[in-house]
């Protein structure tokens, strides 16, 4: 079975015991050895279980090549000594604002996005104003027994709960950068939810004030516990601009029986950056799982948010988008694991190539043996922009059971000049009728985001379009 | 205002290395509604993409005058909210945007710097198209023509022209592959379409259109070339002989 609900880590793991009375005094430089991991444990006051499991998982970072299937030539460029593996916010706070690039502030100003958030969003402080919004959302929540809070106080306030599962759901040792991700993380949010209880408005990480929310080794663990619901939102349409060039997170979701979580992302990446993420989930029996998740930007991302279904009944939903405009390479799709039976699971992905981007959709459902009556749809739609783009389509199969239904579908198109002449002729620019045309491939998933994302989103297909054309 | 909105003064036209119009002298006069016929392959479709600026049909001679001002340099966007509109013979899909959100966005390029749309009054341009061409306004939430018979993608052009209101609509072969309930469907939309202020080039291969509407002057095309023009009989004429008789005496000629 490929799903252990146990701890990977071994808890009597001795590797680098330190003294923890001795104060240290934390000075970030950039690399990555045993000592940086010690510091940043002993810097948040950690048990020594996930101390432990930073330590060992560091070692597995070091031994665990680089996926011999990926864009290697961009996943090559990443320099590990050149980066920062833990900044607090004091650091973070040291950047100015005219350290921002000029065209992030200027997508800022066209997309009208305020003064505090921009600072917010620009990694130049990691605190704004709406503290009152936060606390306010929070006391709803206390009342319901709900726990939402960054991922460093929720292993201080709620150990007993993140020692139980984290790392069940990503072991470190399932990639690279799951390994990496273990031995430095920092933020990310934890949510519990307890059975029964419906979260009634979405849960937003941008709302979550913390000064290690933007983090680039962010970790996130939500568990439902069953019959509830809890749609959680991560990102912007903004562009998240951070110095440093690495961010990879890992997300794990538990849905136990009956429950339904939604999470939803959008991330705009600044073109430096490299976004190698691992996010799955366990979907336990009658749960639903849906991953609505959108990339922009970045150099190189790499993300398959994936639904393990243990349970009977299970269902798992993926709809993701990608969109890479020169220099970029979205790798991106999913993995559905039907291990129960009467599972069902729908991947939908939309990806959009221009001017020499490059999109990537690699997906695996497997079937596992005396799984029947599972279902599976996966359709994927490349929509090229011009001939210098590319899009390349990598689904696998593993079906070992019988009774099932497994389709699969993929369209590659391009914006042709008849329909962009057609758009045109109705009186629309070339930029214009560009844009509806993207927007208009994009609205499956557009019309899944609140609103406020959806219009920002809209808005940022326009400005990206104005970039591309004429 | 000037008393002729198209004319064309010895126009060629190209795809690729093919000449397909070989020197087109047209004048259509503001309010009337021309029909032009021809067989097929006699560059109907050509003449009518190269009017609105398709980028792959290229005039290597002659000029197209709208409203006095040559469109030659122009894009489709210019053309079209300078006032040209084209009924296309196949019109594109465009998946994920709604009939309703298209036609506000190219009703809003025509507002540009002036009084906004107000949704009412979108709603009412909407609805009072809608009714007059019997679409059922269902078809506004629909995306624009994605998975469209061949019947409602007509019907939908119609309708943008009807909302649109452009001083030339040029008809490409909007009659054909239709049933007879629905031609005069059409039919009724161009005739209300009908005014002092609007033109119409009526683009068919058939005759039966023209049962219903009435042309002011009738060309008759073949082989990139204007071979007979008239009055409405010239459109009887052809019905009872056919084109075989111009063919011929082209190939005489």
């Amino acid at each position: 079975m490929a799903v252990k609900q146990e701890m990977l880590v071994d808890k009597d793991y001795k590797y680098g015991f330190r003294d923890e009375t001795q104060n240290y005094s934390f000075k970030s430089r950039k690399g990555i050895d045993h000592d940086i991991v010690e510091q940043i444990s002993v810097m948040k006051k950690e048990p020594k279980w996930m101390r432990d499991a930073r330590h060992r998982a560091l070692d597995i970072f070091f031994a665990k090549p680089m996926p011999p299937w990926a864009n290697l030539e961009l996943l090559g460029q990443i320099n590990f000594d050149d980066i920062f593996y833990y900044m607090r916010a004091s650091d973070v706070e040291g950047k100015t604002w005219e350290e921002v690039p000029e065209d992030i502030k200027r997508t800022f100003d066209r997309l009208g996005v305020p003064e505090a958030e921009r600072k917010f969003l620009g990694g130049v402080t990691a605190q704004y104003d709406s503290e009152v919004v936060y606390h306010s959302m929070r006391r709803d929540l206390e009342a319901q027994g709900v726990l939402f809070s960054d991922m460093d106080s929720g292993l201080r306030e709620h150990e007993d709960i993140v020692r139980k599962y984290f790392g069940t759901v990503i072991p470190a040792a399932d990639n690279k950068f799951s390994a990496l991700n273990t031995s430095v993380w920092s933020g990310g949010s934890f949510v519990w939810v307890p059975a029964g209880v419906h979260v009634s408005v979405p849960l937003q990480a941008y709302f979550r004030i913390n000064a290690e929310s933007m983090g680039q080794f962010e970790r996130t663990l939500i568990i439902a516990e069953p019959g509830s619901f809890v749609h959680y939102i991560e990102g912007c349409t903004a562009p998240t601009y951070s110095s440093n060039s690495l961010h990879s997170a890992v997300v794990e979701l538990v849905a136990m029986e009956g429950a339904h979580i939604r999470y939803t992302t959008i991330q705009n990446w600044y073109k430096n950056i490299f976004n190698l993420v691992t996010k799955r989930a366990v979907a336990h029996k009658n749960s639903h799982v849906e991953w609505v998740d959108g990339n922009l930007g970045s150099k190189l991302t790499m993300k398959y948010p994936s639904v393990y279904l243990v349970g009977e009944g299970a269902r798992g939903d993926v709809l993701s988008v990608a969109y890479a405009s020169a220099g970029m390479h979205q790798d991106a799709g999913s993995k559905m694991v039907h291990a129960a039976p009467n599972t069902t699971s729908l991947i939908t992905s939309k990806s959009v190539s221009k001017g020499g981007g490059r999109t990537t959709y690699r997906g695996l459902v497997k079937v596992y043996e005396g799984c029947d009556g599972v279902k599976s749809n996966v359709r994927c739609d490349a929509l090229l922009m011009d001939e210098d783009s590319r899009s390349d389509t990598y689904p696998t199969m593993e079906i070992d059971a019988k009774n099932v239904r497994i389709e699969h579908e993929a369209t590659v198109s391009k914006v042709g000049e008849e329909q962009l002449f057609y758009v045109m002729s109705r009186g629309l620019t070339e930029v214009e009728a560009t844009t509806m045309i993207v927007n208009g491939f994009f609205e499956p998933f557009v019309k899944e985001l609140p609103m406020e994302y959806a219009v920002e989103l809209n808005r940022l297909i326009a400005l990206e379009m104005e970039g591309s054309v004429g | 205002m000037a008393h002729t909105i198209l004319e064309t003064r010895d126009l060629h036209v190209s795809v690729g290395d093919t000449e397909i119009i070989r020197g087109i002298d047209l004048l259509i006069e503001r309010g009337t509604v021309h029909a032009l016929m021809g067989p097929n392959g006699s560059g109907k479709s050509t003449l009518s993409l190269a009017l609105m600026g398709h980028p792959k049909y290229v005039v290597t001679k002659g000029d197209i005058l709208f409203e006095g001002r040559s469109v030659r340099d122009m894009s489709p966007t210019d053309r079209s909210l300078a006032g040209m509109f084209l009924c296309f013979q196949y019109p594109s899909a465009v998946p994920g945007v709604s009939v309703a959100n298209f036609m506000r966005n190219t009703l809003m390029a025509r507002h540009k710097g002036a009084a906004p749309l107000t949704p009412a009054h979108f709603k009412k341009l909407l609805d009072d198209a809608t009714a007059k061409l019997h679409i059922d306004p269902t078809v506004l939430r629909r995306y624009v023509n994605d998975g469209f018979s061949g019947g409602e993608k007509k019907r939908l052009e119609m309708l943008q022209a009807l909302v649109l209101a452009p001083s030339l609509a040029i008809l490409d072969e909007t009659d054909s592959g239709l049933d007879i309930d629905a031609l005069r469907i059409i039919a009724e939309g161009i005739e209300a379409q009908r005014s002092p202020e609007r033109s119409i080039l009526l683009i068919t291969h058939y005759q039966r259109i023209l049962n219903y509407v009435r042309p002011d002057v009738v060309h008759v095309l073949v082989k990139g070339r204007i071979v007979k023009e008239g009055g409405p009989e010239l459109a009887k004429e052809l019905e009872a002989q056919g084109y075989d008789p111009l063919i011929k005496d082209l190939v005489e000629a």
